[in-house]
C-alpha cells in the first residue's frame, strides 16, 4: 500500500502516516498513552522536555522512536529493535541454569548508587545517548551484580524507561482508542471496556451494508466503531433525545476516510419515531415535492449548524483528549466530518426499510423506556446490544421485554477479561486486572406487529386497545396507508385479525413466576402510556388520504 | 447470511423467500438452521410445519404447525449460526470470537488468513468483518472437514468472501502468494509455534497474529517463538458470565410491623414505581438478576502478537 497524499485524505486502511494524520502514540511501553494529530508544528511533552512530532510523518505505523540527545536539543529517532534471536538463547539458557542469587544482601540504604543527579546530567550535557546513561548506572550500581537475573531486567527497563524513553506510533483503531480511554478516563465512555465493545458489535451483527441505530452518550466510540465496521458502506444513525446531539468527539481520533464519515448521521429521536412526518400531510406527493425544493436550501443550513457542533467540541479539545493533544496543529488539520443531520430521504428510507440492528450505550438514560420505543424502529428479527455499567436497568428491561414478547433470544452477558504474563518460568496471571467491563442485553426483535389500515386502526385507537407509540407506518401502496400496530397486552382478541397471537409461549425464556400484583401494576404503567389524543394523531390524517 | 447483495438484507420489506436460510427458534437452547423449501415440511415435538406456510412471512414471524404448536422463524446471523452448526471440532464461541476480531483489527476490505478451519464459525465472522471488499483464506489439512465447511459457507452465503484450502499449515506453512499481504492472521492449531515464522512472512508490517490455544504450554512455546519477529506480545483469557432474571414477591414487612422479617440483606431490590403500595402491601415484587449457575470455565488463551515494524 503507498503513502497516501494529505490532500487525497487517508486510503483505506493505511500503514504509513501522512501529515494530518491521527496517531496513538504509546510510551515506554503503554505506561502513557497520548492521542495526537501529526503536522510539522505539532509537540509531545515526556518528562519535562518538549519534542517535535515531525520525524514521525511518513513512516509506517508500528515503528518506534526513542529519545536521542541531539546538538540543541533533543529529538525522536527512529530506533529498530535489535533482532532477538540471541535474547530468545539467553533466556532459554537462563531458563535451565539455576538461580544461584537472592536478595539476602542488598540492603535498601540508597546508598548503591555511586552516580549522582549531577553527574548524569554532565553526561548529558556531554552528548552521552540514553542507552549509555543507562549502561553508566548499571556499572556504578554496586547492587547490580547481586540482583537476579530477573531483577537485573526489571532494573534495565525500569532506567530505560527514565532516561531513554521510547515511543511506539499506533495506528488509531476502536480498539486501541477504546483501550487508552478505558485506561484514562473510563467514565467518558461509560466504563465500555474494549471486550465489551467487541461484544456489541457481533451481537448487533454489525457488517457492511447495513444501517445501524446507535445512542451513543460514550463520547463517540460506539458510533465510530460501528463506521470502522461499515467501511464506508450502509449508515450508522446516532440519535438523541433532546434538542442537542451528544458529543461525538472521539470519532476525530479515527482516520476516517470522507466515504466513512458521510456514512455517521445523526438524527433525533422524535424524527425516527415521529409518525405525522410522512401522514401528517394531507398529500403526500406534495411533501415530497416540498421536501425536494427545500433540500438546497436546507443543506446549507445544515452544514452551519453541524460546524457549530465541530466548534463546540474542540473547544472542549483540552479536555477531552487525552494529555497534549496539540491545540495548534489540530485547527490547521482537522479531521474531515463526521455526523452530518439525515435529510428527510434517508429518514424515510430508515423508516420504511427498518434498522438492521440497534446498539444502545447510554449510561444515563434508563434502558426500558429507550428500548421499547426504539425496538420497533428494527426490521422484524434484527439482533439488538444494550450496554450498561450496572446490572439493574439491564435486568428491568429485559423483565418488561419478555413479558410484552417484544423480543427473542434475551441475554445478560458480562465479559470477563483476564491478561497473563508469559515468560520463561515466570507465567502467570497479570496482579492487576479490570474488575468489570459493564453488562450487555442481547437479544432478537420479533414480528409482533400486525397490519392495518388508518380506519381500522382509528377504530380500535378508539377503544384504547393500541399503545400509540408503537404505532408506525409501514408501506405505502398506492391506494392504501397501511400501518403496523403493536397491540397492548391483555385486550380481548376479537377485534384483531387472523394473525392474532392467541397461543401461549412454550417457555422460550426461562419461566418468570409473575404474581397477579406486579402484573396488573405493569399493565397500568403501559396504559397510562396511550394517550387517546396520541393515537388519534397518525390516525386521523391517514384516514382521510385512504379515502 | 445475506452480506454481499445490499438489496437482498433484511428490510420490512423482506420477506422469506423460496431457497432462503431461515432459523428455526424452538426454545433460546433449541435452534435448527433450515433451508426453506416449497414442498419441504418441518417436523418437531410440536407437530408438522410446512414451509409452504412460512414464505411470504416476514423473519421474526411466529409459525404454527398443525397441532397449534409454534415456533419463530429467525434471519440467521453469525452468531445464530454458531449455536446451530455442525460440530466437527471444538468451536470457538462469541466472546472469543468477538475479542479476536476487535483485537486482529478486522476492518472491510482486510485480507485475513485462517488455520485451522474448523467447523467455520469463526471463518463465518471473519467473513462478515472483511466484507464487502475483503477476504478470509481459511485452511485446514482435513480434506473433508474443508469440504464440509465449503458446504456450509455457501448454505450461509458466504462462500464469495471465504476460500477454503486443504493444507497442513503447520507442516508446510502458508502458501507464497500470500507473503506480505495479509493484514492479520488466525491459528487455532496444536503446535502453533511450528507456523508463527511463515505466519510472520504473511502479515504485513505492523500486522496482527492471534494464536489460540487451550493449554498454557502451547501459548509458553508460542510466545517463545513470537518474541524474535514479533513485539506487543499479549495472552488474554475471555469468558461470558451470563445472568437469569426473575421477578419475585418479597416480603418487605418490618419487623416491628409484626411481620416476619425483612428483606434479607444483600438481595437487589428494584424500588416499585407506585412508591404508596410499598408500605400498604409488606409483599413487593422486584426483578433481580443472578449469575447463571452453570458457566463455561475455559475456553482457551488468546496471545496476540504484532510483526515488528523493520523498515
Amino acid at each position: 500500500m503507498s503513502e497516501s497524499k494529505p490532500e487525497s485524505g487517508p486510503v483505506p486502511n493505511p500503514r504509513v502516516t501522512w501529515e494530518g494524520c491521527s496517531v496513538l502514540l504509546d510510551i515506554n511501553d503503554g505506561d502513557r498513552l497520548v492521542f495526537a494529530r501529526l503536522s510539522a508544528g505539532s509537540t509531545l511533552k515526556i518528562g519535562n522536555k518538549t519534542f517535535s512530532l515531525k520525524p514521525l510523518i511518513g513512516c509506517p505505523f508500528g515503528s518506534l522512536f526513542q529519545v536521542e540527545s541531539g546538538k540543541e536539543k533533543p529529538y525522536l529517532s527512529r530506533f529498530v529493535p535489535p533482532t532477538e534471536e540471541n535474547n530468545v538463547q539467553d533466556e532459554g539458557s537462563c531458563q535451565l541454569q539455576e538461580e544461584s542469587r537472592d536478595n539476602r544482601a542488598i540492603i535498601d540504604n540508597n546508598q548503591a548508587q555511586s552516580l549522582t543527579g549531577e553527574d548524569i546530567e554532565a553526561m548529558r550535557r556531554q552528548g552521552a545517548t540514553g542507552d549509555e546513561i543507562v549502561e553508566a548506572l548499571v556499572a556504578n550500581s554496586a547492587t547490580f551484580e547481586k540482583k537476579t537475573q530477573f531483577s537485573q531486567e526489571k532494573y534495565r527497563l525500569k532506567k530505560q524507561k527514565k532516561y531513554a524513553p521510547r515511543v511506539l506510533l499506533r495506528r488509531p483503531f476502536s480498539r486501541s482508542i477504546c483501550e487508552a480511554y478505558f485506561k484514562k478516563y473510563p467514565a467518558r465512555i461509560g466504563f465500555l471496556r474494549v471486550d465489551a465493545l467487541s461484544l456489541l458489535l457481533s451481537m448487533a451483527n454489525v457488517t457492511a451494508n447495513s444501517d445501524v441505530l446507535v445512542v451513543d452518550m460514550v463520547g463517540g466510540l460506539v458510533t465510530g466503531a460501528v463506521a470502522e465496521r461499515l467501511g464506508g458502506t450502509g449508515s450508522v444513525c446516532s440519535t438523541y433525545l433532546g434538542g442537542t446531539p451528544y458529543p461525538i468527539e472521539i470519532i476525530r481520533m479515527f482516520n476516517f476516510s470522507n466515504e466513512i464519515c458521510k456514512r455517521i448521521l445523526r438524527c433525533t429521536f422524535n424524527d425516527l419515531c415521529s409518525v405525522q412526518n410522512e401522514t401528517g400531510e394531507q398529500v403526500n406527493q406534495h411533501e415530497d415535492v416540498c421536501a425536494m425544493e427545500s433540500q438546497s436550501n436546507e443543506k446549507t443550513s445544515l452544514s452551519v449548524s453541524t460546524e457549530d457542533v465541530h466548534l463546540s467540541s474542540k473547544n472542549g479539545d483540552t479536555d477531552l483528549v487525552p494529555e497534549n493533544e496539540l491545540s495548534t496543529s489540530s485547527k490547521t488539520c482537522k479531521a474531515p466530518k463526521a455526523g452530518e443531520k439525515a435529510t428527510k430521504e434517508v429518514i424515510q428510507s430508515w423508516k420504511e426499510n427498518g434498522f438492521s440492528s440497534l446498539i444502545v450505550a447510554a449510561p444515563e438514560q434508563d434502558a426500558w423506556s429507550l428500548v421499547k420505543d426504539l425496538l420497533p424502529l428494527l426490521t422484524y428479527s434484527a439482533p439488538f446490544a444494550i450496554y450498561h455499567q450496572y446490572l439493574q436497568p439491564l435486568a428491568t428491561c429485559m423483565h418488561n421485554l419478555q413479558h410484552e414478547k417484544m423480543a427473542i433470544g434475551l441475554q445478560i452477558s458480562e465479559p470477563w477479561l483476564r491478561e497473563y504474563q508469559v515468560l520463561p518460568s515466570r507465567t502467570h496471571p497479570c496482579m492487576q486486572m479490570s474488575g468489570t467491563g459493564g453488562y450487555i442485553l442481547s437479544g432478537l426483535e420479533l414480528e409482533t406487529w400486525q397490519f392495518f389500515t388508518g380506519k381500522e386502526l382509528q377504530a380500535m385507537a378508539r377503544q384504547e386497545i393500541f399503545r400509540s407509540c408503537n404505532i408506525l407506518l409501514h408501506s405505502q401502496p398506492q391506494d392504501l396507508t397501511i400501518f403496523r400496530a403493536r397491540k397492548t397486552m391483555g385486550v380481548p382478541s376479537r377485534q384483531l385479525s387472523s394473525k392474532t397471537q392467541t397461543a401461549e409461549p412454550q417457555a422460550e425464556e426461562p419461566p418468570s413466576p409473575t404474581s397477579s400484583t406486579s402484573s396488573s401494576q405493569h399493565q397500568n404503567e403501559v396504559a397510562e402510556e396511550v394517550g387517546p389524543s396520541k393515537v388519534d394523531k397518525p390516525t386521523t390524517p391517514s384516514a382521510s388520504s385512504n379515502s | 447470511m445475506l452480506l454481499m447483495d445490499p438489496s437482498r438484507k433484511i428490510s420490512f420489506n423482506r420477506c422469506i423467500r423460496d431457497g432462503d436460510l431461515v432459523i428455526v427458534y424452538e426454545r433460546h437452547d433449541i435452534m435448527k438452521a433450515v433451508k426453506v423449501c416449497e414442498n419441504s415440511v418441518f417436523q418437531n415435538r410440536f407437530g408438522l410445519f410446512k414451509h409452504s406456510d412460512w414464505i411470504g412471512k416476514p423473519f421474526g414471524s411466529k409459525v404454527f404447525s398443525n397441532k397449534g404448536g409454534f415456533i419463530y422463524l429467525l434471519a440467521p446471523t453469525p452468531e445464530l449460526w454458531t449455536l446451530v452448526l455442525s460440530h466437527r471440532t471444538q468451536i470457538l464461541y462469541i466472546a472469543d470470537i468477538s475479542f479476536v476480531i476487535m483485537y486482529l483489527e478486522i476492518v472491510p476490505g482486510c485480507l485475513v488468513l485462517e488455520s485451522g478451519t474448523g467447523s467455520g464459525s469463526l471463518t463465518t465472522s471473519l467473513a462478515r468483518a472483511v466484507a464487502p471488499t475483503g477476504h478470509v483464506y481459511t485452511f485446514d489439512f482435513h480434506e473433508q472437514r474443508a469440504a464440509s465447511a465449503r458446504e456450509d459457507f455457501e448454505r450461509t452465503g458466504v462462500n464469495t468472501l471465504v476460500t477454503v484450502g486443504v493444507r497442513d499449515i503447520q507442516g508446510e506453512g502458508f502458501l507464497d502468494e500470500f507473503s506480505g499481504s495479509a493484514d492479520s492472521v488466525f491459528l487455532d492449531l496444536p503446535q502453533p509455534w511450528l507456523a508463527i515464522p511463515s505466519a510472520g512472512k504473511m502479515l504485513k508490517q505492523d500486522g496482527v497474529l492471534c494464536s489460540f490455544s487451550p493449554c498454557i504450554e502451547q501459548v509458553q512455546r508460542s510466545c517463545e517463538t513470537l518474541r524474535s519477529n514479533f513485539t506487543d506480545i499479549r495472552t488474554f483469557e475471555i469468558l461470558l458470565r451470563t445472568y437469569e432474571v426473575r421477578e419475585w414477591k418479597m416480603d418487605c414487612s418490618k419487623v416491628d410491623d409484626g411481620g416476619s422479617v425483612a428483606c434479607p440483606p444483600g438481595k437487589r431490590r428494584r424500588q416499585p414505581s407506585s412508591e404508596g403500595s410499598v408500605r400498604d402491601n409488606p409483599s413487593c415484587a422486584a426483578v433481580m438478576a443472578r449469575a447463571s449457575a452453570e458457566a463455561r470455565g475455559h475456553t482457551g488463551y488468546l496471545t496476540f502478537a504484532r510483526l515488528k515494524c523493520m523498515s
